[in-house]
């Protein structure tokens, strides 16, 4: 199958790739995906105490447009609140790479990610979800 | 052994998928080319110079075949390709039998086209049995012999496996087969010119060869019928009555000539060509293993053909490699490089959990690979599985010694 640049450039030069403290306070991370899928993401963010995400970082067990896609969210997450981020549609991310009707699941994953990573740090720092809509409202 | 070698356009990958298909010697393209034009003939026409011509052509093609399988001329059937033999040799004798037996025996890891052509025959009411193979890739021969009954009328197995190049013990096969008294039908499009084969010393019934496998053209192939003991078939195609009425069809005189002259360089350079393989294969799996920890062969190493490694490359996905090595032409087991995202049912099939069979990649290696091929392959598929694996969170979790089986994943 070929590739858009845009895949094979996130691919090469992957941004963000990384870890941080998954115990630290301030991190949130989503771990979705399964090894006998193909395919796992690990996605953490970094949250001030503004509620902006201030530092995104990814690993990524899959081809490669779901390293691609993971590549992509941790630079569109960089800067954004935390339901701006929530906010990024998987259909964002496959047009974005113009990735093909059957690598649209790689991007589905990516989408479950941020959402997963949010959810951690939201109830790490005692926001539930309904708290947090309200914070926003 | 040729001193001919494969050009290669800039920017065009090094080829290493020979189990897909192997480029067309030039040799052989050479003895085809005047049966386009100047001896265009209709092999099948007795009245003329130009019939005779090409039926002198086809024949001595037919030989070339039959010698390299320890066969009679008189046994081969030109077919389109493996696929349709192995679609002829298993349904033309089913059918032909039906009346007195309905069982067929055939093996988990076949090539698709002899499992679905199995499946189609169950749905018109034939019992087939699909044997399991055990973690090298090799049926047990007790579980074979169990299960071939009176009622068996073929028992198809493959030579030499498309994915991970073992080869089943054909000998052993056919001699349960024939004191059963079931047809033995063998796949070899994997096998022939690779490996020695002798139809009576194995006690071969049928067996599917393919052209573009062994340095011969796309679009042919054959099928061995034994004539005695007689195996009759049904045909599937009827028409003239060509081919001892198994399959009807003007014959393709230049692919007929093409694929004997396959035959003839294979059997004469087999040898010598194996062991130059069997060399580079070696090569390649311990530079690799020597770059890379983690790293897992498929299938029995020793009963396996010299041009053919399939390796799992632990916590770094196929499909993401393959696009890593992409100064290679291969091949992946991953799900991600099949429409149902389904891994190779072959590697299931050994027993490979789904995640391993994951992170497989086939290298064929061929007449014109070199061993610059195979040094440049070494550091190129190191720096891409190293380059995946600093990406990869299942790295990260063995490294720390985590067991990714204990993790509860979401599966889909
Ligand atoms: C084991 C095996 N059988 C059958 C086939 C089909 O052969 P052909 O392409 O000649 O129809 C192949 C090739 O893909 C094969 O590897
Ligand atoms: S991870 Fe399997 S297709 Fe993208």
């Amino acid at each position: 199958m070929a590739y858009s640049e845009k895949v094979v450039d996130h691919y090469e030069h992957p941004r963000n790739v990384g870890s941080m403290d998954k115990d630290s306070g301030d991190v949130g991370t989503g771990l979705v995906g399964a090894p006998a899928c193909g395919d796992v993401m690990k996605l953490q963010i970094k949250v001030s105490p503004e509620g902006i995400i201030e530092d995104a970082k990814f690993k990524t067990f899959g081809c490669g447009s779901a390293i691609a896609s993971s590549s992509l969210v941790t630079e569109w997450v960089k800067g954004k609140t935390l339901d701006e981020a929530a906010a990024i549609k998987n259909t964002d991310i496959a047009h974005e790479l113009a990735l093909p009707p059957v690598k649209i699941h790689c991007s589905v994953l990516a989408e479950d990610a941020i959402k997963a990573a949010i959810a951690d740090y939201r109830k790490k720092s005692g926001q539930g979800e309904d708290e947090a809509e309200q914070a926003a409202g | 052994m040729t001193n001919i070698t494969l050009a290669r356009a800039p920017g065009q990958p090094i080829y290493l998928d020979y189990q897909a298909t192997t480029p067309c010697d030039p040799r052989v393209v050479e003895k085809m080319i005047p049966y386009f034009f100047e001896k265009f003939g209709n092999p099948h026409s007795r009245n003329h110079r130009y019939g005779w011509e090409a039926e002198e052509a086809v024949e001595i093609g037919r030989e070339q075949v039959a010698d390299i399988i320890g066969a009679d001329a008189k046994e081969i059937i030109f077919t389109s390709g493996a696929t349709e033999s192995n679609n002829l040799a298993i349904k033309g004798v089913a059918h032909f039998y039906k009346d007195k037996k309905d069982h067929i025996v055939t093996v988990v890891t076949e090539h698709k086209c002899v499992l679905d052509t199995c499946r189609h025959l169950e749905q018109e009411g034939f019992r087939v049995t699909y044997l399991p193979v055990q973690t090298n890739g090799l049926i047990d021969l007790a579980e074979l012999e169990a299960v071939v009954t009176d009622k068996t009328a073929i028992v198809s197995v493959m030579a030499v496996n498309n994915e991970i190049g073992v080869i089943q013990p054909l000998a052993e096969i056919g001699a349960i087969c024939r004191k059963k008294g079931a047809f033995f039908h063998t796949d070899c499009a994997q096998a022939v010119g690779k490996i020695p084969l002798d139809v009576n010393a194995m006690n071969i019934d049928l067996m599917s060869i393919s052209g573009h496998k062994l340095y011969g053209p796309k679009g042919i192939g054959a099928l061995y019928v034994r004539r005695r003991p007689r195996v009759r078939l049904v045909p599937m195609i009827n028409g003239g009555g060509q081919e001892r009425g198994m399959r009807s069809g003007t014959l393709a005189t230049p692919l007929c000539v093409g694929l004997g002259e396959a035959c003839r360089l294979a059997k004469a350079e087999m040898g010598a060509e194996g062991e130059r393989l069997h060399m580079l294969r070696d090569r390649l799996l311990n530079g690799l293993k020597a770059r890379l920890p983690e790293i897992y062969v498929n299938g029995d190493l020793e009963q396996r053909i010299p041009g053919n490694i399939n390796i799992s490359f632990a916590f770094v996905e196929g499909e993401g490699l393959m696009m890593g090595v992409k100064d290679l032409a291969v091949s992946s087991g991953s799900a991600c490089t099949s429409a149902s995202l389904e891994p190779s049912y072959v590697l299931r099939a050994l027993g490979l959990d789904a995640e391993m069979a994951h992170t497989s990649l086939r290298f064929g290696l061929g007449r014109f690979t070199t061993e610059a091929d195979i040094d440049y392959a070494i550091g190129h598929v190191a720096e891409a599985v190293e380059h995946l694996r600093a990406m990869s969170p299942l790295w990260d979790m063995h490294l720390e010694g985590v067991d990714i089986k204990s993790i509860q994943w979401a599966e889909h």
